[in-house]
């Protein structure tokens, strides 16, 4: 397809751990396994999975922020991670990334102006300080921040004020890709929704795509076209918004769908509730990597990894049993309920 | 864009004042204010000395040999007859000089070693590292009588002997704080804006480890002075005749009960300005670096 | 009717100078019955937190000044001396704090810091401070209890640790468990087992749970009775169908507007313009103010008091509220 903007082909990265002075082998690490997807040009692809599934890790290897130990990263028909340092660093002008932490990731001893202008002095974008000055005025306006804020630091301003600021940075060279981790994640709930109408409006206006990295479901409803599931290094589920929430196929999304606790006290639905913890990413079972958890799990999971295989309608799924489990509302019902039974007689109570 | 009208248009903190710093240095600690003064005077001692010494500080005479303190000679004269008092001011340049000189040296030496090794990692942090524990495995007046005894006396020996004696403490701390700093995610969005890797240090690392760096300087600026005094007292420091409060007690000994006052005298201003320096230090180390004040 | 079993009244909590204090709760009040499950929700510096350790006594003095009344089965827990404190916190009220790793001791096994909680309220031998350990794991759902016993805290999952210190919280059967946020540094998948897990809990040792969360989706999974704080203050309380059905304070109806959704289809979220204040920052009148579409002159001046919306709802606005199932009104920011 020719609108596609960037994609990742067979993307690893394994982190071994220091050697020891002795030279003793630490155990590796193997944050992302083998990930390939797109990201199409003006599309919202959300990124989702808990702690340890390499969400993150995932977001950084495309822009090069971690070296990637293998694969492809298609941009503008180059691949990325082939590029020099110098080469690449050029390359970011159009790539860029916004950080989950507000408080870590603004410098705290610059002002506003030097932060939002350092991208525009490393690229050269305005000659001179009083031209740099009145794009960052442009940007802090488009961010939803008053311009006399230039000249103050990062630690006057509140969390999703500085979320703001990150914002403006990273759209200060007009990129046409951004990657942005967890950014509400740390924000109060009343500013989350803030942050997240505000990179929308963004994205509409400047047409960036965006690869927007979250840890449950509930927040990227509103601002993704895609969903891609994450568990364990791999992405087990990828596909558009609305099949992802209406018709998740991978037993590992309908879990996470069923966890994300609703503000409503009569919502007594039946959750599927998963048993045990997610495995270390430093000892991945085989076969399917999430069959330590999965409530269909079979004897054919815990030898064999299930491909990302496409059920027709653009949706992929890696399980086994994706054909036989497109589930019905009624259906996830059904499952749910056995497997509330099954905690009930493991667990004590 | 209506954006505007929904972001919060106040800012959180107040405006930090600019001498907020120096205020908290001296809240509450009325030994550093009275540390601050005395280092204050001595350090006007050591400028105003031609001005204040009441004799040339060189000046020999064989009428007034070893003579107790009188109003002519408050601290009476050495084998030489050479006024102490006046030695005392003149030395007080010395120790000055080599107390702020040679740490703020060290400092810029030691900080981008660390900086390189912390930043850079692989070969360039194990060959540091190691000379640096190296340096370290030996205590700083053993180091400097060591590299004193191979370049010999003199002011310029003196500064190298002293700086690379302290060299290996704030390598050791800048690469430290380097490692830690370079973790911090404002680090990394410079790298993802573009920003080239000479800025980033300069312009994202070195001033965010600039605290404990300077207070290791101001903490060892004490440990200089005490150095030089060693050094000129076992005579390889500040060479006779040039005075300096270590070779006025060494001059002293050798008349140490005819007239105790060289002794006395010299030791009492190492004592108190040393002891100043290091309450200075304490008190900058509290407000910079609250971590490390247990 | 019968007293409550705890019961805070004008709960006052100041730091910084006398002359300039900082109040970071201000005049808080609510019972609570035997056997209920109440959820104070707020955002950061709401006080939500500082409530929870005003009633543990934690609060550090004399840094922090807490006045006003706590009653815990009658007793004013303000009246009493320091070294009663101790023996209240562990057997009467047990707390599980929302960091895991850093409220348990790492140099210690779990199945000595279970029975060291035992032997502090009760005395028995040390097998039976062993099986009762290894019990309350198999209550909390850990595999191979006995066998975990002599484990350290790092062996341990971020949920597994939440158990653990959910058993050392139940080990004396305490009357009152406060949650503050439990479940925050977990996984949405660990989270539904953790919120299982402590609904099951409650139910079976029939206690009550004070919960404390940033998530309206917790506490609604939870809680029976919701309070609402906002910058140290409640504005709004009542029975959590009540509350989550017909929210009243327009911050909580902005808040539940704000929260994403599952099922839910608009392309926009709803947003509550400005930021949340800081502790203290707020001297006078409704602490709402600067962000409230409703806003009127008078909200300025004076704090609004609380106002019946039912026989178990009370919500501090002037503005009454709108009868059930009218559409929720548009606050600032959405008409545009």
């Amino acid at each position: 397809m020719n609108d596609v903007l960037i994609s990742a082909r067979n993307l690893g990265k394994t982190f071994s751990s220091a050697s020891g002075l002795l030279g003793r082998k630490g155990r590796d690490v193997r944050a992302v396994d083998g990930v390939s997807f797109d990201v199409h040009r003006r599309e919202t692809v959300a990124l989702v999975g808990e702690s340890g599934c390499g969400k993150s890790t995932l977001g950084r290897l495309l822009l090069r922020l971690i070296e990637a130990s293998e694969g492809e990263v298609h941009y503008m028909g180059k691949d990325l991670l082939k590029l020099s340092r110098e080469q690449m660093r050029a390359m970011r002008k159009d790539l860029q990334f916004v950080f989950q932490d507000p408080y870590g990731s603004l410098s705290p001893r610059r002002t506003i102006f030097e932060i939002i202008s350092e991208p525009l002095e490393v690229f050269s974008v305005g000659k001179t300080r009083s031209q740099r000055r009145e794009r960052v005025a442009q940007l802090l306006d488009q961010v939803g921040l008053s311009p006399s804020f230039m000249d103050r630091q990062p630690r006057q301003f509140s969390g999703g004020q500085r979320q703001r600021i990150g914002i403006a940075r990273a759209i200060a060279l007009d990129p046409t890709f951004i990657v942005a981790d967890e950014p509400v994640s740390s924000l109060d709930v009343s500013v989350q929704a803030q942050i997240v109408n505000l990179m929308q409006d963004l994205q509409e206006d400047k047409g960036f795509s965006f690869l927007f990295i979250a840890h449950d479901l509930s927040v990227v409803r509103h601002i993704a076209d895609r969903v891609a599931v994450m568990y364990l290094g791999r992405i087990v589920e990828i596909g558009p918004k609305a099949m992802v929430y209406d018709t998740p196929h991978h037993p590992y999304t309908q879990a996470l769908l069923s966890a994300v606790p609703e503000p409503d006290p009569d919502a007594k639905k039946t959750q599927i509730i998963l048993e045990g913890d997610v495995p270390s990413p430093a000892n991945v079972p085989p076969g399917c990597s999430f069959h330590t958890r999965c409530p269909i799990v079979q004897a054919v999971c815990r030898r064999d990894r299930p491909p990302l295989l496409d059920t027709g309608k653009g949706q992929m799924v890696a399980c086994h049993f994706a054909e036989a489990h497109p589930l019905t509302k009624g259906e996830h019902a059904d499952l749910a309920k056995t497997r509330l039974q099954a905690v009930g007689s493991t667990g004590a109570l | 864009m209506t954006a505007l009208d929904h972001g919060a248009q106040q800012v959180v903190a107040p405006e930090p004042g600019k001498f907020e710093i120096v205020g908290k240095i001296f809240a509450g600690r009325p030994a550093t204010v009275v540390a601050a003064f005395v280092i204050f005077a001595f350090i006007l001692i050591a400028i105003l000395a031609p001005v204040i010494a009441p004799y040339d500080a060189l000046a020999q005479s064989f009428l007034r040999i070893n003579h107790g303190p009188s109003w002519q000679h408050w601290l009476g004269t050495d084998q030489f007859g050479r006024d102490v008092l006046s030695r005392m001011i003149y030395g007080s340049r010395n120790s000055m000089i080599f107390g702020l000189l040679a740490p703020t040296l060290a400092a810029i030496v030691g900080t981008t070693l660390g900086v390189i090794a912390g930043y850079f990692g692989g070969i360039a942090d194990r060959v540091i590292s190691r000379v640096v524990d190296m340096l370290l495995a030996f205590p700083e007046l053993l180091l400097a009588i060591l590299i004193a005894a191979a370049l010999g006396g003199g002011f310029w020996n003196i500064v190298v002997v002293l700086t690379v004696a302290f060299v290996p403490g704030f390598a050791r701390v800048a690469r430290a704080q380097t490692l830690s700093v370079k973790q911090e995610p404002y680090v990394e969005s410079a790298i993802a804006v573009g920003v080239r890797t000479p800025t980033i240090i300069f312009r994202h690392i070195v001033p965010n480890i600039a605290a404990p760096i300077v207070v290791l300087m101001t903490l060892w600026t004490a440990s200089a002075i005490r150095l030089e005094a060693s050094l000129s007292f076992l005579g390889i420091g500040t060479q006779a005749p040039n005075p300096s409060w270590g070779n006025i007690i060494r001059d002293g000994l050798n008349n140490l009960f005819g007239s105790p006052w060289p002794i006395i005298g010299a030791g009492l201003a190492i004592t108190c300005v040393v002891l100043s320096f290091n309450l200075f230090g304490d008190a900058v180390r509290d407000v910079l670096d609250p971590e490390t004040n247990q | 009717m019968t007293t409550p079993l705890l019961r805070v009244e004008d709960l006052v909590v100041e730091f910084g100078p006398k002359s300039a204090p900082i109040r970071v709760l201000e005049k808080v009040n609510f019972e609570m019955m035997s056997g209920s499950s109440i959820g104070i929700v707020g955002e950061s510096g709401s006080g939500k937190s500082m409530t929870s350790l005003a009633i543990m006594r934690l609060i550090p003095e004399p840094a922090g000044r807490v006045s006003g009344r706590i009653e815990f089965d009658g007793r004013n827990l303000l009246d009493l001396p320091k070294k009663e404190m101790p023996r209240i916190r562990g057997r009467d009220i047990a707390m599980i704090f929302q960091e895991p790793m850093s409220s348990l001791n790492p140099v210690m096994s779990i199945g000595d810091q279970i029975a060291e909680g035992i032997m502090l309220h009760e005395s028995m031998p040390r097998e039976k401070r062993r099986e009762k350990a290894a019990e309350l794991l198999r209550l909390v759902g850990m595999p191979d209890p006995m066998g975990r016993l002599d484990s350290f805290p790092h062996q341990f999952s971020g949920g597994m640790r939440q158990r653990v210190m959910i058993a050392m919280a139940i080990a004396c059967n305490p009357r009152l468990l406060i949650a503050d946020e439990p479940t925050t540094a977990l996984d949405v998948t660990i989270q539904a087992q953790v919120l299982q897990l402590m609904k099951q809990v409650r139910k079976r040792l029939n206690s009550s749970i004070l919960i404390i969360s940033h998530d309206l989706g917790v506490i609604a999974d939870i809680a029976e009775h919701v309070i609402v704080m906002y910058a140290g203050r409640v504005i709004e309380t009542g029975d959590s169908r009540s509350i989550f059905r017909n929210p009243t304070h327009p911050y909580t109806r902005g808040l539940l507007d704000s929260v994403p959704r599952l099922k839910d289809d608009r392309k926009r979220l709803h947003q509550i313009p400005g930021s949340v204040p800081l502790a203290g920052m707020i001297r006078q009148g409704c602490p709402f103010y600067a962000r409230c579409g409703l806003r009127m002159d008078k909200c300025q001046q004076q704090m609004p008091p609380m106002q019946s919306v039912n026989s178990t709802h009370n919500a501090a606005c002037w503005v009454t509220a709108p009868p059930l199932d009218t559409p929720r009104l548009v606050v600032a920011g959405e008409m545009r």
